[in-house]
């Protein structure tokens, strides 16, 4: 290992000088403080998660389909205690719900999204040489690997993993088993390592953008990581302070969520009483409703980059589109308690939330049909990028508009908790944004690998992933319009209102294994494509925003002369240009 | 290579990375005490009783308490302006001086809280003590980081004032930014829990 102090950052005048120092393995590739480096680690371990997230997801759907028949072949490996004789016991079904939940969202989807893509994408957009605190860059994505190596121990405590939900909902959480605190203090980190982050971007953004880099000539993928650092950084903190909270009332005893009187298996209990068990979920959706736009809204700038780049022109009404985005970032502030009308809030406050909620829509409809009418008279190019991409509108747009019955009062409360919420939900963040990130892997790999990823195995992968989650999750609605809870660790099979509904799990659980399947060319390719991918240049796709300005892998330091921004991000097709493309940092 | 900004402002914003870092941190410190001054207020709104800080608090304590951190806010202010007046001997006499405040804050805040420890009084007796406990162990916290961060910057951080003072005097002034919301807090802390 070489000299690990890497760059002396108290000489003023080493502005000027080029650093080319080597660093070691560990300093380069581990505890790295380059943005490119981390956001490949983050999109690592994001990978990585989605796929643990998704295997927990599968073992689960087993029982849905087949509820008390013995998992096959594996069903040994979970001992007595979860899978006695390999029919899934439903405290082992809770545990895997709660952290199929957790994982996914704060350990899968979050860190590829905001970690992975902002990380590496966004400095090399607006022409940065890195993060504007690379320190805090490599500290952040190490409070994600805590975090994440915390939730992965809960297994293996008494008890097992966390049980409530990923929604941690009072006072159950209090009286869970150990795994509850390991949960607690998982999400500590994982706050703290979004915190760290978003301030990252956030001053990265407004500080180290190129000359000439106006607010408005932002690529619309910068707007939307922009928005969504400020969510994690106002959000997250309420959530931070119920975790305290939760973790004092079941350490330290006190009962903040906890109310008077409280019977649990026939006993009293002893605590002080007097809490509020609804200030927990309050406290929890203020973070988790502007949390679902978090996961959205990276997806919306990937493929609006796409969208642009293989249709050949201008996006839609970007103006519109960044003022949208601005306005439900703020919106979403103010939605939270449309997760709670089932906690008789009264007609009021019930009134409010319905009414933020459905304005609310307004902006995401506004950059969706932007998105739609970008296609509009376009010479689209279909690579995988854009079939992703492009597969994204119509999924998320069955997501959003089957969430609008939730968003209301009245139509919420038969809804509420069943199949149909997980439907809404998953056509919202599963064909919906992973699509967007999956479309994101693909178009910018070749910036940092040097190569891109073989198409016929994207295509695969594409077509066989965009029928399976159709398969997995148009069910769901037909189960959940029947009123079938979701929380039923054998989807209801004692009940007679839900016998009409079985088959649908049976389809949906081999949708989902057989997705599985089709992810297989994915991590082939992934991998293979690292070493075997067609070499490309700098600029792969004709694209105009600035990224594609430095070399492909970009070295330390991106860019060997500071980017100039000349023009707005999507200046494709410009009349009487030689080239249907004109890059942001070409003078003309 | 370096980031650009980190000692001089970028023309534009009139900022350095380090003082848009820090106010933004600031912001979401804001919503975390935000959260938990929320939740003490529907706790207690809804709570059937709820005893008078004094009845259970010494109020002389966090009397003095107080003077303490707000004295101590006064030595970061002189420790940054000497800094500016480039007195690096007077930085140290004052940095100094604010950390020692920090210091006895925090032995009086022991003291406080062993007397209502050996009484029974501990966070679960009621939530009057969980709320009083959470919040002030929360600020204890940030009492405690403030003093590292200064104790680092009068210690071996201070070896940037020799090679870069303007640097340096940013990052006095910025631990200093946190070191007032600290105090601040704690001005909200002290009539919220002690005298309501």
């Amino acid at each position: 290992m070489s000299h690990p102090t890497g760059v002396d950052q108290t000489k003023p005048h080493a502005a000027h000088e080029v650093h080319h120092e080597e660093l070691g393995f560990w300093r380069k590739y581990v505890f790295s403080t380059d943005h490119k480096v981390i956001g490949i680690q983050y999109s690592v371990t994001g990978l990585l998660f989605l796929l643990f997230g998704f295997t927990l997801m599968m073992i689960m759907r087993w029982n849905l389909a087949y509820p008390g028949v013995p998992l096959p072949l594996i069903g040994g490996l979970f001992g007595d205690a979860r899978m006695p004789g390999g029919t899934m016991l439903p405290e082992f079904y809770n545990e895997l719900g709660a952290m199929h939940g957790t994982i996914m969202v704060f350990l899968g989807v979050v860190p590829l999204a905001v970690g992975g893509f902002g990380n590496f994408v966004l400095p090399l957009q607006i022409g940065a040489p890195d993060m504007a605190f690379p320190k805090i860059n490599m500290a952040s994505y190490w409070c994600l690997v805590l975090g994440g190596l915390t939730m992965l121990g809960s297994f293996f405590v008494p008890g097992g993993a966390a049980q409530s939900g990923w929604t941690s909902y009072a006072p159950l959480s209090v009286i869970a088993g150990t795994g509850q605190t390991w949960w607690l203090v998982g999400m500590i980190f994982l706050i703290t390592s979004s915190l760290l982050g978003a301030l990252n971007f956030l001053t990265t953004t407004i500080q180290l953008r190129a000359k000439g880099l106006t607010f408005m000539r932002f690529p619309f993928f910068v707007w939307s990581q922009f928005v969504t650092s400020f969510l994690l950084l106002l959000a997250f903190p309420p959530l931070e302070a119920a975790g305290v909270m939760q973790l004092m009332d079941r350490v330290a005893g006190t009962s903040f969520f906890m109310p008077s009187g409280l019977v649990v298996s026939g006993q009293v209990l002893t605590n002080a009483g007097g809490g509020n068990a609804v200030l927990w979920q309050h406290l929890f959706w203020f973070l988790a409703h502007p949390e679902v736009y978090v996961l959205i809204l990276p997806a919306f700038g990937i493929v609006a980059e796409i969208i642009a780049n293989n249709t050949r022109k201008p996006l839609w009404g970007y103006r519109a589109m960044v003022y949208s985005l601005v306005f439900l970032g703020f919106m979403s502030f103010i939605v939270w308690a449309h997760h709670m009308f089932m906690t008789g809030m009264g007609t009021a406050m019930a009134a409010f939330f319905q009414t933020t909620t459905m304005i609310i829509s307004i902006p995401s409809v506004v950059i969706l049909t932007s998105l739609l009418l970008s296609l509009w008279g376009g010479s689209i190019r279909f690579n995988t990028p854009m079939l992703f991409a492009t597969a994204f509108l119509p999924m998320f747009g069955i997501g959003g508009l089957t969430g609008l019955p939730l968003g209301l009062n009245i139509s919420d409360i038969p809804l509420h908790d069943t199949y149909y919420v997980i439907a809404h939900f998953h056509y919202v963040v599963a064909p919906g944004t992973i699509f967007g990130l999956m479309a994101g892997i693909y178009y910018w790999y070749p910036k940092a690998t040097g190569r891109r990823m073989n198409e016929t195995l994207g295509k695969i992968h594409f077509a066989g992933t965009l029928v399976c989650m159709n398969v997995v999750f148009m069910p769901m609605f037909i189960v959940g319009l029947a009123g079938v809870s979701r929380r039923l660790f054998d989807a209801g099979s004692g009940y007679d209102f839900a016998q009409g509904t079985m088959h649908w799990n049976v389809v949906s659980s081999w949708g989902a294994w057989i997705m599985a399947l089709f992810q297989i060319p994915f991590i082939f390719n992934f991998f293979y494509s690292i070493w075997n991918g067609e070499k490309v240049g700098a600029n792969p796709w004709d694209a105009t925003t600035i990224e594609w300005a430095a070399p492909s892998p970009p070295p330390h330091g991106n860019f060997a002369t500071p980017p100039q921004a000349y023009r707005g991000p999507y200046e494709y097709s410009v009349p009487g240009a030689a080239k249907d493309f004109t890059p942001q940092h070409e003078a003309s | 290579m370096d980031i650009p900004y980190t000692y001089h402002e970028r023309r534009d914003t009139g900022l350095t990375n380090g003082k848009i870092g820090i106010w933004l941190f600031l912001a979401s410190e804001v919503m975390l005490f935000g959260a938990l001054f929320a939740s003490y207020i529907l706790i207690r709104t809804g709570a059937p009783s709820w005893p008078r800080g004094d009845t259970v608090l010494d109020v002389y304590l966090a009397t003095f308490n107080t003077i303490v951190l707000i004295t101590s806010s006064v030595t970061m202010v002189m420790a940054w302006a000497s800094l500016m007046r480039r007195k690096f001997g007077t930085f140290r006499i004052y940095m100094g001086a604010t950390i020692l405040l920090g210091a006895v804050f925090l032995v009086v805040k022991y003291f406080e809280y062993s007397h209502h420890f050996a009484i029974g009084e501990g966070p679960s007796h009621s939530n009057f003590l969980a709320v009083y406990y959470t919040l002030t162990g929360l600020h204890m916290l940030h009492v405690f980081g403030g003093m590292v961060v200064n104790a680092y910057f009068w210690g071996p951080g201070s070896k940037l004032y020799q090679t870069n003072p303007v640097w340096f005097t940013n990052r006095v002034e910025h631990s200093g930014l946190f070191w007032h919301f600290v105090d601040l807090v704690w001005i909200f802390l002290f009539p919220t829990l002690y005298l309501l």
